[in-house]
């Protein structure tokens, strides 16, 4: 990857050496490159002799190469060049390390869903459905009626919460409800579920499943991250513009109304996009307020509904006999979330760009 | 007319002015939205509460397990502060360390692409990591399991038996390292951004390398930010359901041993797994672990949010 | 429908802080009214309370009466909003709406507040404030376009268009050339010569060549340090302050002695 970092930029470390005049030698740019193409070919040749695979051969020769760096530098440009060239091996490979879950899990999901991403997916459901065949119609619907309700929800509570952070609120209100907000983001979503069903238990009675509990569940998740990036947006606002519309005589509702929102528009659009990728994977709260049907039922008040990530779940973990067609569903169910939650950041990078205020400068 | 000579200045001091009716309405209703804020945050502890009552009230055989709700929850607490546990003391290093990576060590014009590659993890919804677990992670793991247990059986974490399918506790927590990353070096990258360039120019003017100029001015400046990340991503890793749910398999109690196939399941999991097929005051029961889960992470993320404001204060930001 | 306005007895704050001390001063109707003096002395803050744009700061606050038509704006059944429609105000830094095309940058003080208007009447409106700005030959063909993209001497004369579409009385302006070219500032400066003819105009200026080429009375704010209170130290003919000062302070300002 980037490798070039770890050679020695010539003004990173030649400021010392002369001034200190007892070190001319310095190991040559290629030196390092040259380190770990011999730990891989010293390692490749071991193969045989210790029965590796692909992962632990990339592991060894990473030790391997980042020791014969250390030792090589320290030999020639002393051990404080040597222990800096170690930890920049170290931080390379950190950052190496955590893009292995990211490639392995887009690879493991595309190729496993792949399969079944056709059109039987998209246009059925899973009524009569015991082996082959079948689709995530149903779930699909599920989860947009949902995801929309809970948008709807969230997006006014939200908005309006962060106009009265920026424009309104002083002093100790202020500070709690910004404290809280944080707090907020940070309730885990099986506890937004339990709450949603709690709330509908006392009015409607134990065992109590229907769409809008999960809108509601997903929307205790959703407000916090909508206020948050809301009030950032508006505070770039600059306060001239605030200012030119009050000297105009237009009242403060009408100077937030039509100037100050108008104006953030691209980076509140952007805020919520994002905001309802975060919540459009949510499994937890709504496996325990909407459940999962077999059928298509697109009402959010009456029942229990199918969403694309509990009917992964469901597929995957009571897959029935024979297993193999379920789990190619769940798989697939899988691929469409990330697809539409990467479709949605995608959307909200465009939002940004394209919609930004137009300045002729 | 109200000349302000005739009225004590008050330390206040302003003249109520007058207000336009649709400023009013539209102040009210902002007002209102900030307050149902609170009231949401009140509704989700007090509805917890009544809901929980029952099996705080319920005899002890009633609970599932028949020895009484605390014996019930316990092993689950255990379980979800060990599996966080682990989430986070193998989340942090890495996450700083990537932060450092990208923050100064990647070249600049690819720096942003990579953070941006980092965040793509915050992105996947925690069913699919379940997936990728269970899949790909786990059966990865096994011979490595088997190893620990061949050569530092010794030590209790790694005694074994090792599980075959590779759904330890220990790949639960690996599986939760890799979900919290991003938030602990996003913070991390934030406050490392925050360093004054000043402080990490006259490091270098005084011939420090890179990593002295880090460790010098960089990572002291930076500590309480990484803490209060920490704390976030615990907080996350807490309260992480279907990861666990999917990966994890449970069965026993207390147990420290983090490669068998017998775990402590986590409130969270937990729940998500009986909460389907439950009924009557077994319902109360989970509703009442949600309500212990929920004390915690809102400790927890309390304790960080105070952590990372106080830092704040410092930086001069606002 | 230029208006006279009377001030007295002014005190202004920020919070606790007194930034300005026991202003006495009227300003005449249809002319040119400059204040000058040193930084921090407190004119632009002057210059706000009289449209009551100074209370939009947080804590900020007044003592004292300004009277205009009879009518003190700071009484107690007198809405600011009013008062600022009556009163208009250019700022320092050219501020159009950016969302905004130049057309309905000048048009903004009427849509924003939702005035009912036919086309062709707002059409009529917005050609006599660009001409009354100097600027309708300049943008005439491109209405349509965002009023960011003029040039800062441009936009700030599209901003003094948005300030007169409203049809204000008084018109207030806060160093309106500061941030602009010396071709810039001389198309502002005959343009404030024109408009003087229909408003009353309060200018703000660091320039005092510009106040003494365009206004007929000059106000001289000056504070004694630090943390001191700003005050009004002379208030007089244009022509008197420049040539023949009641007072040490403004001679020695004038003369450049400090400031």
């Amino acid at each position: 990857m980037s490798q070039t970092s770890t050679a020695p930029a010539p003004t990173g470390s030649s400021a010392p050496t002369p001034r200190r005049g007892e070190r001319a030698r310095r190991v040559p740019n290629w030196a390092p490159w040259a380190a770990f193409a011999g730990a891989a070919v010293v390692v490749g040749a071991l193969w045989p002799l210790l029965d590796l695979n692909i992962a632990l051969f990339v592991l060894y020769t990473v030790v391997l190469g980042t020791l014969a760096v250390y030792l090589l530098t320290r030999s020639v440009e002393g051990s404080r060049q040597a222990i800096d060239r170690l930890v920049t091996c170290l931080v390379v490979s950190a950052f190496g390390l955590a893009m292995v879950p990211l490639v392995s899990l887009v690879w493991e999901v595309v190729s496993r869903g792949i399969g079944r991403l056709d059109g039987t997916f998209f246009n059925s459901s899973l009524v009569g459905i015991v082996g082959e065949g079948g689709g995530a119609y149903h779930a699909i619907m599920g989860t947009l009626i949902i995801t929309a309700l809970t948008t709807l929800i969230s997006v006014p509570i939200g908005l309006m919460t962060a106009v009265f952070l920026v424009e309104y609120a002083r002093g100790r209100l202020k500070r709690a409800i910004t404290f809280l907000v944080d707090v907020m983001t940070g309730i885990p979503s099986i506890v937004a579920g339990l709450f949603a069903y709690a709330l509908f238990a006392i009015f409607l009675g134990p065992g109590v499943r229907l769409g809008i509990m999960g809108a509601i569940a997903l929307s205790v998740l959703m407000i916090p991250v909508v206020v948050r990036s809301a009030e950032e947006v508006l505070k770039l606002v600059p306060n001239e513009l605030r200012e030119a519309s009050y000297a105009l005589g237009v009242p403060k509702w009408r100077t937030i109304v039509k100037v100050v929102i108008p104006t953030a528009i691209a980076g509140l659009g952007t805020g919520v996009t994002l905001a309802i990728a975060r919540v459009v994977g949510e499994t937890a709260p709504l496996l325990i307020t909407l459940g999962i049907t077999t059928a298509t039922n697109l009402n959010a008040f009456d029942g229990r509904m199918a969403t694309l990530p509990v009917y992964a779940y469901y597929q995957l973990t009571q897959p029935g006999v024979p297993p193999q067609f379920a789990t190619d569903r769940a798989w697939t169910a899988a691929l469409v979330l990330i697809i539409l939650v990467m479709g949605l950041n995608v959307v909200a990078r465009l939002i940004s760009r394209f919609f930004a205020p137009k300045s002729g400068r | 007319m109200s000349s302000t000579r005739t009225t004590p200045p008050s330390p206040a001091g302003t003249r109520r002015s007058v207000r336009r009716p649709g400023d009013r309405v539209f102040a009210g209703t902002a007002k209102g939205a900030g307050i149902l804020i609170l009231v949401i945050l009140a509704g989700v502890a007090a509805f917890l509460v009544v809901e929980a009552v029952p099996a705080l009230t319920a005899p002890a055989e009633d609970i599932p397990g028949e020895s009484g709700l605390a014996s019930y929850v316990a092993p689950l607490v255990f379980g979800t502060l060990l599996a966080a546990v682990i989430a986070l003391l193998v989340a942090t290093p890495l996450a700083v360390a990537i932060a450092l990576f990208i923050g100064y060590y990647a070249p600049r014009r690819m720096a942003q692409g990579l953070g941006y590659l980092v965040d793509l993890l915050a992105a996947i919804p925690s069913i699919v990591y379940g997936f990728w677990g269970i899949f790909w992670l786990a059966p990865k793991l096994v011979p490595f399991y088997e190893w620990l247990e061949r050569n530092l059986g010794f030590i209790p974490l790694f005694a074994g038996p090792a599980s075959t399918t590779g759904r330890t506790m220990l790949t639960a927590g690996l599986v939760l390292a890799v979900m919290i990353l991003p938030i602990v070096s996003a913070i991390s990258r934030e406050v490392f951004l925050q360093v004054p360039s000043l402080h990490r120019e006259a490091a270098l003017a005084l011939g420090a390398t890179r990593w002295e100029m880090i460790r010098m001015a960089v990572l002291p400046y930076g500590r309480s930010g990484v803490i209060g990340g920490a704390m976030l991503g615990l907080g996350r890793a807490l309260g992480e359901t279907m990861a666990v749910a999917i990966v994890l398999s449970v069965s026993g109690g207390i147990t420290f041993n983090l490669i068998s196939s017998g775990n402590p399941s986590t409130i969270a999991a937990n729940i998500a797994l009986e909460f389907p097929e439950s009924s009557g005051i077994d319902i109360n029961t989970l509703i009442a672990s949600g309500l212990a889960l929920f004390v915690i992470t809102l400790a927890v993320n309390m304790l960080a949010r105070a952590i990372v404001n106080r830092r704040a204060d410092f930086s001069g930001a606002n | 429908m230029a208006k006279r306005i009377d001030v007295s007895d002014l005190h202004i704050y920020y919070g606790n802080f007194l930034a300005v001390e026991n202003v006495n001063v009227s300003i005449e109707p249809r002319s040119i009214t400059a204040l000058i003096g040193p930084s921090g002395c407190g004119k632009s803050t002057f210059l706000r309370s009289l449209n009551r744009m100074h209370e939009v700061i947080p804590g900020a606050r007044v003592e004292g009466k300004v009277v205009m038509d009879g009518v003190d704006l700071y009484g107690s059944d007198v809405d600011p909003v009013d008062v600022r429609r009556q009163i208009g105000m250019v700022f320092q830094r050219p501020n159009p709406f950016p969302t905004m095309s130049i057309y309905e940058n000048v048009a903004a003080g009427l849509r924003l507040n939702a005035k009912r208007m036919k086309k062709s009447d707002l059409d009529d409106l917005v050609e006599r404030s660009l001409k009354g700005a100097n600027l309708w030959t300049e943008v005439k063909d491109r209405l349509d376009r965002p009023g960011a993209g003029l040039s800062g001497g441009q936009q700030q004369r599209l901003c003094i268009a948005r300030a007169i579409a409203v049809e204000p009385d008084v018109l207030l302006m806060d160093e309106p050339c500061s941030a602009l070219d010396p071709i810039s500032t001389l198309a502002i400066e005959d343009l404030m010569t024109e408009l003087k003819e229909r408003f009353t105009i309060v200018i703000v200026t660091h320039n005092m060549q510009q106040a003494a080429r365009v206004s007929e009375q000059t106000g001289f704010f000056n504070l004694n340090g630090v943390g001191q209170p700003g005050r009004l130290i002379e208030f007089n003919p244009t022509e008197k302050i420049f040539s023949n000062p009641d007072q040490k302070a403004t001679e020695d300002y004038i003369s450049g002695r400090f400031g």
